[in-house]
């Protein structure tokens, strides 16, 4: 482990001639170092890989060709809502047309799309081109690997939800709308977009994590969090029009949407998207948070157990 | 570095490793052991990303049951497998790995660039690794293994892939991490004759179960053979057999070609002699003895080659049962 002094002759061959003719910027083989500094263990490489993956569901520190779609996905939901504020201001309203949490919900194809496009980016391709084993055979643990990609995943999608939610708020302050009720409902909307990105993020991670290919988890996810919202939505207005109204609230369990969409009207003081705007009873927004916690469980467990497997 | 004893892993249907037990010392260790020997199933152990079924080993005085993480930390490995995503240049990707090995991110950036010289990539470091050649990626997949200064690597089958002048490459490359970097290294393959020129020590498993361990000295010197090609005359129509039994009256030991295997071309003239190989000056009396021998029968002597065994040898001597 001693520096070795000896210059290894075939560096010197190729950087020799090139390096003479510049005359400056020689480049001196100094043989091989060892690296006797700190090696900062699990934790740190956890924090790295979380930093690396956040970054990478932006494509910053990847090609310019894949910050296209996230930045322009980022821009779409970000420009409606600085379009809300300034209606807000020009016509000089009480309060914003659209409630926080519920901007979020009326952006969800977005979402869907951005997120159909992040977790299998940030998921799939490490089984794709099989780098998992490359993390494994270092200090980290799969519990690790998962945790990190779970929680970068989150953020992701949290940072894509909150900062709109953060632009109306700047917005509607500078509007001179109401202060508290106003921060009530930046707050209320930031738990909203948190409980948001924690469900989905399971969700969508788990279900790239089954597959190595980029394409089928793009359109898998779409579907997940699409069909079942579209399919509980259209029970719920049968429900509706045959009058059985005590129904809505326990059908809109069906899906991600309908649980968040019930969870935000009950919970978060939004208007809800259900038919009637028909909110929650009291046994109903209970059921709605227990199931809310159980699926995000699930589906981590789920994603941990598949690594158990899909390792070296 | 590695102490494996008695170790077993047991799959549902197949029986991976059977009361392994070797020991491995600093160096270049080549593992030889056909397809499914094995050979990966003793790496992830290794690592401690695999528990045994029974037994216990050891890696640089480390428990692999209890410190696998400690392991890890010091140990580089190389995969067989493709593990490079191709949209990310190799700088990039090996800071990355650097830094899930524990390296401060201004460490992992200096040694990435160090590495990445030492393994011969230069200006195409920075260039997406999609387009690189599979030597190139070679150079990679070691580098990542290298990059956090590792006591030891687990090189799994480095030269798969690579054409005869890509493997002499990364062979040599193999032994300067030794030899250069101070780096002990455990590669694995099932081509044999390659790790003889690497490799201190060579370890060959089979089914599971030690064939044999020992220093590639051993392995292809201790029964160095010489071997003499005689022409037939008038006198003696049969030039091989009398001078098999000159040779014998002479005190020396001749013997037929090894049998197995198909017959080398010409091998009923060639007679064979074991000249011991302790050192070169002990054989040139036997050269002697031999070509005089040949010059009083009068017979034609076409060649007198001194052959070492192949590895390769190894797996015949064990299909006719001599090697336990």
């Amino acid at each position: 482990m001693s520096p070795d002094q000896t210059p290894a002759p075939q560096a010197t061959a190729s950087g020799g001639a090139a390096t003479a003719e510049r005359g400056q910027n020689v480049i001196h083989n100094i043989g091989y170092r060892g690296y006797e500094g700190p090696r900062l263990g699990r934790s740190y490489a956890r924090r790295a890989l979380f930093s690396q993956s956040l970054r990478g569901t932006y494509g910053l520190g990847r090609s310019a060709k894949s910050k296209v779609l996230p930045l322009l996905l980022f821009a779409a939901v970000c420009i409606p809502a600085a379009i809300l504020v300034a209606v807000a201001a020009l016509t000089k309203a009480k309060e914003l047309q659209v409630g926080y949490a519920e901007y979020v919900l009326l952006m969800q194809p977005l979402l869907g799309i951005y997120l159909a496009a992040a977790a299998p980016q940030a998921i799939s391709m490490d089984l794709r081109f099989k780098t998992t084993p490359l993390y494994f055979s270092r200090p980290m643990e799969r519990s690790d690997y998962v945790a990190a990609k779970y929680a970068a995943l989150s953020a992701a999608l949290f940072l894509f939800t909150a900062v709109p939610v953060l632009i109306m708020y700047i917005g509607a302050l500078l509007a001179k709308l109401d202060f508290g009720d106003q921060t009530e409902g930046a707050v209320q909307g930031l738990v909203f977009c948190a409980l948001f990105a924690l469900l989905h993020a399971a969700i969508a991670a788990w279900i790239a994590a089954l597959t190595p290919r980029r394409g089928f988890g793009v359109a898998a996810i779409i579907v997940a969090i699409t069909v079942p919202y579209f399919l509980v939505s259209a029970l719920q207005g049968i429900a509706w029009t045959s009058d059985n109204n005590g129904a809505i609230g326990w059908l809109g369990l069906g899906s991600p949407g309908t649980l968040l969409d019930g969870v935000q009207s009950r919970f978060l003081g939004g208007r809800s998207g259900f038919p009637d705007e028909q909110t929650l009873t009291g046994a109903q927004g209970a059921v709605y948070l227990v199931v809310l916690a159980a699926l995000i469980v699930c589906f981590c467990t789920l994603l941990l157990r598949r690594y158990r497997k899909a390792g070296l | 570095m590695i102490a494996i004893e008695s170790l077993s892993k047991r799959f549902p249907r197949v029986t991976a490793l059977d009361r392994l037990t070797v020991g491995i010392e600093p160096g270049v260790t080549g593992l030889v052991g056909a397809n499914g020997a094995g050979k990966s199933t003793l790496i992830k152990i290794l690592l401690g990303l695999s528990p045994a079924t029974e037994g216990t080993a050891s890696v640089l005085g480390m428990d692999v049951a209890t410190q696998g993480g400690a392991i890890r930390e010091r140990v580089g490995y190389m995969p067989e497998h493709d593990c490079l995503p191709p949209d990310v240049s190799a700088t990039e990707f090996v800071v990355h790995m650097a830094r899930m090995s524990g390296l401060p991110a201004t460490a992992a950036r200096e040694r990435t660039a160090d590495t990445l010289r030492h393994v011969g990539l230069y200006e195409e470091r920075y260039r997406p690794m999609g387009g690189y050649s599979t030597g190139m990626k070679q150079r990679v997949k070691l580098a990542q293994a290298l990059v956090h200064d590792p006591r030891l690597v687990l090189l799994d089958e480095p030269t798969n892939g690579l054409d005869p002048v890509g493997r002499d490459e990364m062979l040599g490359l193999i032994r300067r991490v030794h030899t250069d970097f101070g780096i002990s290294v455990l590669v694995t393959s099932h081509l044999l004759g390659e790790l003889e020129r690497t490799s201190d020590h060579i370890v060959v498993i089979d089914g599971g179960r030690l064939l044999r361990s020992s220093s590639t000295a051993d392995f292809t010197q201790r029964t160095a053979v010489l071997a003499v090609e005689v022409t037939d005359t008038d006198e003696h129509p049969d030039g091989t057999a009398v001078l098999r039994a000159a040779l014998r009256q002479g005190g020396l030991d001749p013997h037929e070609p090894a049998s197995g295997g198909a017959p080398a071309p010409g091998a009923g003239h060639v007679v064979m002699l074991d000249i011991g190989g302790e050192s070169g000056d002990a054989d040139e009396s036997v050269l002697d003895t031999v070509r005089d021998t040949v010059a009083e029968l009068g017979l034609g002597l076409v060649r007198m080659e001194r052959r070492r065994h192949q590895i390769s040898e190894v797996f015949t001597e064990r299909s006719t049962g001599d090697v336990a």
